[in-house]
């Protein structure tokens, strides 16, 4: 694999908090136009590594990378230098965190795993709010309306994605009014908003029946194809997962314990008895 | 053009109500009649009618209530700072447009103070609203990476502090210490806080609904979904912060143009409250609540309730519980009652709009209207 | 008097006058661990001790008056809780501490009315007003009472907080409110026991404090009540530790810029110090790094 064709680059991550190791010495990587997909059962650690990756969460030690570009890398310090009980102590000697905002621009985009929109906001502004960061302004052209050109772009640019995703109709309506799989599907055109090159789904199918969750994949595998992207996500659904990831990673108390190719994950003995074997409500 | 461009751009320009032309010939005559209205009274009534003092002051209010909502109902910050901002807007003012032969009796304990000279007026006014901001911009700092509380206790702790350092007997030939400022210009006519207020009110309703505004509620809305949608938080708390700092500033310009008079003693933290209730009795994320809460505020305040300080009779028995003091009691309880039972205030977050008479008026009227319209389709 | 025994006065005003901001402190500090408000009407609570002593002493004795104030302080600050907090536990939290700016502001306002807006001097309480000195230092006996009985009533409240059933039920109320819940703890009782143990020890700090500035006005509650918030940030919001250590260090600094002749900036070093704290170390001096769960 060439260093160039890497888009996510996740280096020994481990998170830890207080005495709880969440995360233990997590290494993946996403490549160029791949949908990879983070299994395992619940509380294994999956949407921690989603909220290192992001920003959210300073990891405790390890290394994050997007296209060749160090995010975030950390190392433990103060207290958590005494009480740390991960892996690859000293390998990280400098620490480096960038916000979350900055990780978006940078080109990462994410959704959550209980909806995050701007509930009082009409779905059109939920959109448009992804444009702002982006836009050629400051806080006085776009007071006084120096800015026509750029706003109208902006809204364009909104609304041409809410058309292509059949939400057109929905513009004015208030985003915490809709329905869930509508705000899901909403969710994910503000991700798409902000111009990403690598999507984060936590958990996009949650709560859907079979034909939504069809209808989801297909989805996903026409807005990759159409904008380009990398995905990674994390989901329970395996019929979706098998479906159309390339390669699935499987964390199970915050440990890597298999990666392969669907085939490989399903077949693998450590999965069965980690995740599909024990948790037979997987589907939630 | 293919065919979905168009049905974008006419999504994207759908108006949602009237044409907006006539929208704005209608909001620019109604502000005309206002105007005209005001200049009316000012040639009719004696200057000493109680209307203009509740004119006056609840523009000026209207002002600072919108200033703090900007950050409390758009932003989702709670700051307890604006009678600080307040009076460093005010004495910003005062400072520096008394006229220089007056300072000598104004500053008669500390020669006339150090400056002998008098800015205009309306550079004054903005530069009260950029000492204003310039505060809010230092306490923002530091505490604005934080959890929200304690912006409310760090604005608090400001306002606490700003009055007793400029009653500081060393700062004396500056603000003339715990002595009171005057003979600075004023105002006559209650047309100037009246546009003065409107144009820093429109501003800041174009802020609102700009591309930084819908940045501010999203904060308002969700934090981490902000940060998550490339909004800088810090960075937009401290427009926010700023902003409404400045306005609040200008507010206080405006008060102490309207008191002709000002002291550091009187911006307490009391007077902080009685903002912050007005906001909450108009709606928390409504300026046009704001304003009519500020005028209904300053009314009853100022006159219609102003009977209940004093001691009546009614037929030779004194009525219970009238004297000094009880208005600002039954004020209390009544703000109490909203906060408790009728939290949304008057407007809720709706706005009172040109489009929303319209709506109200074809609901009204709507039967008739639908029915003639129905043969022409 | 010579400058050293003056420093000295000085240090022991300061001790004194930081335990009764650390009984302040702590309805703070517990109140927002609880319910994560920020009480705006506790300073105004301190106040109305006061003016509850003020009444009650002018027509009963002081050993009816004094027990009488802290039970009356008691049920106001448990009322306030019922009346004005409890309807908005599941509203927005600004909800929550507009409502205790609203109460704050009829606290005043009706001790405004109520006492015509005139400072009410303090009943004098025997034995413990007197002055005494060693050797070249005069003090009262409230000075060198107040640090002692403040660190009695602490020591009482952690062994209550570590030793018994409510405590333990408030660690774990302040922990993870709906999860509490969950366990059955009865969170109303809880919340009504923070209250009771809050107000009682502002009554006492309202005690000790007027005795020494023997001045009761309506306003009064608001410097003695941001500083005690300032001392409970600084000692880690939701730490008794903290803010006792917090009241300390504030009332004992400002006592010795009053003592440099800079009293116009003791009331200001609160501030910087609040802000020092929030830029060097915003979790205060015991106070948690917490990780808001996304």
């Amino acid at each position: 694999m060439s260093e160039s064709n890497s888009v996510l680059h996740v280096e020994n991550i481990t998170m830890q908090f207080g005495g709880v190791v969440a995360v233990n010495n997590l290494s993946l990587d996403v490549n160029k136009g791949e949908i990879v997909a983070l299994i395992g059962p619940n509380g294994a650690g999956k949407t921690t590594a989603f909220n290192v990756i992001t920003g959210v969460y300073e990891p405790t030690n390890g290394r994050v990378d997007f296209c060749g570009e160090t995010m975030v890398q950390n190392y433990p310090k103060g207290k958590m230098a005494k009480e740390y009980k991960g892996e690859n102590l000293g390998l990280y000697k400098n620490a480096i965190v960038k916000s979350p905002d900055k990780i978006t621009k940078l080109g990462i985009a994410r959704t959550f795993q209980n909806i995050r929109l701007f509930s009082e906001l009409t779905v059109f502004e939920n959109v448009l709010i992804a444009k702002h960061m982006r836009a050629r302004q400051n806080i006085f052209s776009a007071t006084f309306r120096l800015n026509h050109k750029e706003e109208q772009r902006m809204r364009r640019e909104a609304m041409e994605l809410l058309e292509i995703q059949n939400m057109g109709h929905l513009k004015d309506d208030i985003a915490g009014s809709l329905p869930y799989g509508i705000q899901r599907r909403l969710e994910i055109a503000r991700a798409l908003a902000t111009d990403p090159k690598l999507l984060l789904l936590d958990e996009p199918a949650a709560g859907m029946n079979p034909q939504e969750t069809q209808d989801l994949t297909d989805f996903i595998l026409e807005i990759k194809n159409h904008y380009n992207l990398s995905v990674f996500m994390i989901e329970h659904h395996m019929d979706l997962v098998m479906q159309i990831s390339d390669r699935i990673y499987v964390l199970d108390f915050g440990s890597l314990i298999a990666q392969g190719l669907p085939e490989e994950i399903s077949n693998n003995p450590k999965v069965i008895e980690a995740y599909l074997g024990v948790t037979d409500d997987a589907e939630d | 053009m293919t065919k979905q461009d168009k049905a974008i751009e006419q999504n994207m320009l759908k108006p949602a109500g009237l044409n907006p032309k006539v929208k704005y010939s209608i909001a620019a005559l109604l502000l005309a009649a206002l105007l005209g209205g005001i200049w009316w009274m000012e040639q009719t009534l004696p200057a000493s009618s109680i209307i203009f003092t509740v004119l006056k002051k609840g523009a000026i209010y209207s002002l600072i209530a919108v200033s703090l909502n900007l950050l409390n109902g758009f932003t989702g910050l709670f700051s307890l700072g604006q009678a600080g901002f307040m009076l460093v807007g005010a004495y910003t003012y005062a400072i520096f447009t008394i006229p220089p032969e007056s300072r000598a009796a104004v500053y008669m304990y500390y020669d006339g103070g150090i400056i002998d000279f008098a800015l205009p007026v309306p550079v004054a006014l903005i530069l009260a609203g950029c000492a204003a901001g310039f505060f809010a911009f230092l306490i923002g700092l530091p505490v604005l990476r934080l959890k929200s509380d304690y912006l409310a206790i760090a604005t608090l702790g400001f306002a606490e502090i700003i009055r007793a350092i400029i009653q500081y007997d060393k700062l004396g030939p500056i603000t003339n210490a715990s002595n009171l400022l005057r003979s600075f210009p004023v105002f006559r006519s209650t047309l100037f806080p009246f546009i003065v207020a409107g144009l820093c009110i429109a501003v800041i309703c174009l802020l609102i609904n700009s591309s930084y505004g819908r940045a501010f509620k999203a904060i308002r809305d969700d934090e981490i979904a902000a940060e998550a949608m490339g909004i800088n938080l810090f960075v937009h708390k401290e427009m926010a912060l700023v902003t409404s700092a400045f306005f609040a500033g200008i507010g206080g310009a405006l008060l102490a143009m309207f008191q002709m008079m000002v002291q550091a003693r009187a911006f307490t933290s009391a007077m902080t409250y009685e903002i912050l209730l007005i906001v909450v009795i108009g709606g928390i994320g409504s300026i046009t609540g704001s304003i009519i809460a500020s005028f209904l505020f300053i009314a009853c305040s100022e006159w219609w309730l102003r009977f209940l300080d004093e001691v009546q009779f009614i037929g030779g028995m004194q009525v219970p519980f009238l004297r000094s003091g009880f208005r600002m009691v039954v004020f209390s309880v009544i703000i109490m009652f909203v906060v408790l039972f009728y939290r949304k205030g008057i407007m809720g977050t709706k706005e009172f709009s040109i489009d929303g008479i319209y709506r109200f008026f074809r609901r009204v009227f709507g039967g008739k209207a639908g029915k003639e319209a129905a043969p022409h389709e | 008097m010579d400058s050293l025994s003056y420093y000295i006065q000085q240090l022991l005003t300061g001790i004194s006058v930081g335990g009764q901001y650390a009984l302040i402190a702590i309805g703070y500090t517990m109140v927002y661990g609880i319910l994560r408000l920020i009480n705006f009407a506790h300073g105004d609570i301190f106040m109305a001790a006061g003016f509850f002593m003020v009444y009650t002493s002018t027509t009963l004795p002081l050993y009816i008056a004094l027990p009488l104030t802290l039970l009356l302080t008691v049920i106001l600050g448990v009322s306030v809780e019922r009346i004005a907090y409890k309807p908005l536990r599941t509203a927005p939290r600004m909800s929550i501490m507009i409502s205790a700016i609203g109460v704050s502001y009829l606290l005043q306002n009706f001790a405004t009315y109520y006492t015509g807006g005139l400072p009410r001097s303090y009943p004098t309480i025997p034995f413990i007003s007197e002055t005494i000195a060693f050797g070249s230092v005069t003090t009262s006996w409230i000075t060198l009472l107040t640090p002692v009985l403040t660190l009695v009533l602490v020591i009482g409240l952690a062994a209550l907080i570590k030793y018994t059933k409510v405590g333990m039920a408030m660690r774990a109320v302040s922990k993870d409110f709906e999860t509490a819940q969950l366990m059955g703890i009865k969170i109303n009782n809880v919340i009504s026991i923070t209250f009771v143990i809050g107000s009682f020890l502002a009554g006492v700090g309202s005690i000790l404090f007027f005795t020494k500035y023997p001045t009761v006005l309506p306003t009064i509650g608001a410097m003695p009540g941001l500083k005690a918030f300032v001392a409970a940030v600084f000692g880690g919001i939701g730490s008794i530790p903290g803010a006792v250590l917090g009241a300390f260090i504030i009332g004992i600094c400002e006592n010795i810029i009053k003592a440099m002749g800079y009293t116009t900036f003791s009331d200001a070093f609160t501030f910087v110090l609040l802000i020092l704290v929030l830029v060097v170390r915003p979790s205060g001096l015991f106070g948690e790094k917490t990780t808001e769960k996304v």
